[in-house]
């Protein structure tokens, strides 16, 4: 695949500098088996919910995956069970060859909602997982570059309550970054942006992917956004959650926006949108 | 505000001063009461250092809207206290010997100013002691509680039970535990200030925002971090309603201890006096009382600002 050539092209030399201090054990992303998972909750009202049912899905090392589908469909559901803060009523999740049993900090959500730490100032929420993981000392450098990255310098010292909400969501995306997870989950990280900002930080998550060749899943509601980061697009039917469609999209990095091939590969994919049907289109379509 | 305004507000208090000494000096006294300076020399002082704020104000700008803020208070508590004055000694509508005029107060006050110091600094190791012990307590427990279901299980009803009685009614008890009576009196001001404090703490910590907890543990965080980390800086302004709730019950146990077992303190000093009908010093133990525990309060106000700044606009008490 074109992307992993680009990766490897500059395998040691780029992050270093790109990233201030490497991390001990150089980050590779890990693979990902999604082996006919399903996941249900009970009501408080007794009745079952089947919120994902039968999804199966193989990510490689290092792949970047956009999950589209409509509202209630069972992404963030899905991502949580990644992540390994809820576990699957059936089917199996594995990280390379292990089972997932719990949440780790090789695995970094990024949740719909920022939930900074209220209490924290920003630069201490980004370095809440360097101080939990006990290496804040040898880390600290690495805070001060996500919050450049993220273009949060001169708030560091802020509470979160004085934050816009881009901004909070800018946070969150640098607090889960200065982990260096091997699998990042995004779970519409950058629905809450401006045009100009959103278009930076994909960029900007692009160019930390083909750095540290994170593996990365993210769901996102803007088809454009999809074809513009991801190897794969998986188009998720309406809930129960399972996949509907898989699009290889196949484009040389780095993408343009106004392709002639990135145009009609938008056309393809939102044709296919509206005729999965339903109410759901808008969001996605937009 | 305007200067003329600004003026007006802050010659108020100079201006009451003047008038409860006008009173004191030219209406008759209809109480027998031993005359004394004290009470007009403290106008005259209180009237002088309200002239020099007042030309502060005038000639430094910056300093008139808080001037203008507390000039009407002040003046006010001076107004409070010329009607004491003119209720007790000048028109002795309010008898002696249970109505002292301010003369009687502050002279008695100063007769007794070594015993009611040491009395003061009695109170304050004890009340601290107490205040202390049973703050550590709370919070242990209440992160315990808060944190461990297993715990809860057994905590709960335990709690409900032993909870709501004061912790006065366990003076027999403490008593017969410890032979100090320092020691009985800080054992109840601790179990006084420890239900409040395990109650608040484990609801504030049972009430985090599972998504605090969530974040948290995709970050890598191991229980340390989400208990002392997460669960309880969350837990925070539950925690000041804790303290303050304590601080609360510890004076009121810390009084009713003095009057009981503990032979010295301010409580007891107010008990004492009471026997002897020195009602001047009563009232005198009460004054200091009182600006003793509205100071503790205050401090306690003080740290919660400083600790709870991150949630500035939501705290609304
Ligand atoms: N903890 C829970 N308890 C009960 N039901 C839940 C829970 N979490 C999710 N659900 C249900 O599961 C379904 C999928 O929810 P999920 O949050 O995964 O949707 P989503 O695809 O992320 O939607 P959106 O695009 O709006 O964020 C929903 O119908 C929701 O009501
Ligand atoms: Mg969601």
């Amino acid at each position: 695949m074109v992307i992993h050539q680009r990766a490897d092209d500059n395998p040691d030399r780029d992050p270093p500098e790109a990233l201030g201090s490497a991390p001990a054990t150089p980050a590779l992303g890990s693979s990902l088996d999604i082996e006919n998972v399903g996941k249900s909750f009970r009501a408080a009202n007794g009745t079952v919910m089947q919120a994902l049912s039968g999804f199966s899905l193989a990510v490689e090392a290092g792949e970047m995956v956009s999950l589209v589908g409509p509202s209630g469909c069972g992404k963030s559901t899905l991502l949580r069970l990644i992540a390994g803060l809820d576990s699957p009523t059936s089917g199996e999740l594995r990280i390379g060859a292990e089972l997932i049993a719990g949440p780790s900090a090789d695995r970094g959500l990024i949740f719909q909602q920022p939930n900074l730490f209220p209490w924290l100032s920003v630069r201490r929420n980004i370095q809440a997982g360097l101080v939990a993981r006990g290496v804040l000392a040898e880390c600290r450098q690495d805070t001060e570059h996500f919050l450049r990255l993220v273009g949060l310098e001169a708030f560091a010292d802020r509470y979160p309550h004085e934050l816009s909400g881009g901004m909070a969501q800018r946070a969150a995306l640098a607090r889960a970054l200065v982990n260096h997870p091997r699998i990042l989950l995004l779970d519409e990280p950058l629905g809450a942006l401006d045009q100009f900002t959103r278009m930076k930080m994909q960029d900007e998550v692009l160019r930390l992917w083909l750095a540290r060749r994170t593996t990365m899943v993210l769901v996102t509601h803007d088809v454009d956004e999809a074809i513009y980061m991801s190897d794969r697009i998986v188009l998720l039917t309406p809930g129960p959650g399972r996949v509907e469609r898989m699009i290889d999209v196949g484009l040389e990095r780095p993408r343009y926006r106004n392709s002639p091939r990135f145009l009609e590969l938008r056309t393809r994919i939102l044709e296919m949108l509206h005729f999965t049907g339903g109410g759901a289109p808008e969001p996605t379509t937009r | 505000m305007s200067a003329g305004r600004s003026a007006r507000y802050a010659l108020a208090p100079t201006a009451a001063a003047a008038a409860a000494l006008l009173a004191h000096m030219l209406i008759p006294n209809q109480q027998t009461a031993l005359p004394t300076r004290l009470y007009p020399k403290l106008l005259i002082i209180l009237m002088g250092s309200a002239l020099v704020v007042a030309l502060v104000q005038w000639a430094w700008r910056r300093s008139r809207p808080w001037v203008a803020h507390h000039a009407p208070l002040m003046a006010g508590a001076i107004a409070l206290v010329g009607t004491w004055d003119l209720l007790t000694l000048k028109f002795a509508w309010f008898p002696l010997p249970y109505f002292p005029g301010p003369d009687m107060v502050l002279q008695g006050v100063l007769d007794d100013r070594v015993l009611l110091l040491e009395s003061a600094y009695h109170s304050l190791t004890l009340l601290l002691t107490g205040y202390g012990i049973g703050v550590a307590a709370g919070l242990a427990s209440g992160i315990l509680i808060g944190w461990f279901q297993s715990l809860r299980y057994w905590a709960t009803p335990v709690m409900k039970v032993i909870g709501p009685i004061p912790a006065t009614a366990y003076i027999p008890l403490v008593m017969a535990l410890f032979t100090s009576s320092f020691l009985s009196g800080a054992a109840l001001i601790a179990m006084a200030v420890w239900f409040p404090m395990t109650m608040l703490t484990s609801s504030g910590i049972l009430s985090v925002p599972v998504a605090y907890l969530d974040v948290a543990r995709t970050l890598g965080a191991g229980k340390r971090f989400l208990i002392f980390r997460v669960a309880v800086p969350a837990a925070m302004p539950s925690i000041f309603l804790g303290l303050f709730m304590g601080l609360c019950a510890a004076f009121l146990t810390l009084i009713a201890a003095e009057t009981v077992g503990v032979k010295s303190g301010l409580g007891w000093y107010l008990k004492w006096q009471q026997g002897y009908v020195e009602y001047a010093k009563v009232y005198g133990a009460l004054l200091i009382m009182a600006t003793f525990f509205s100071g503790l309060m205050t401090l306690l106000f003080k740290l919660r600002d400083w600790a709870l700044g991150w949630q500035k606009g939501l705290i609304r008490w």
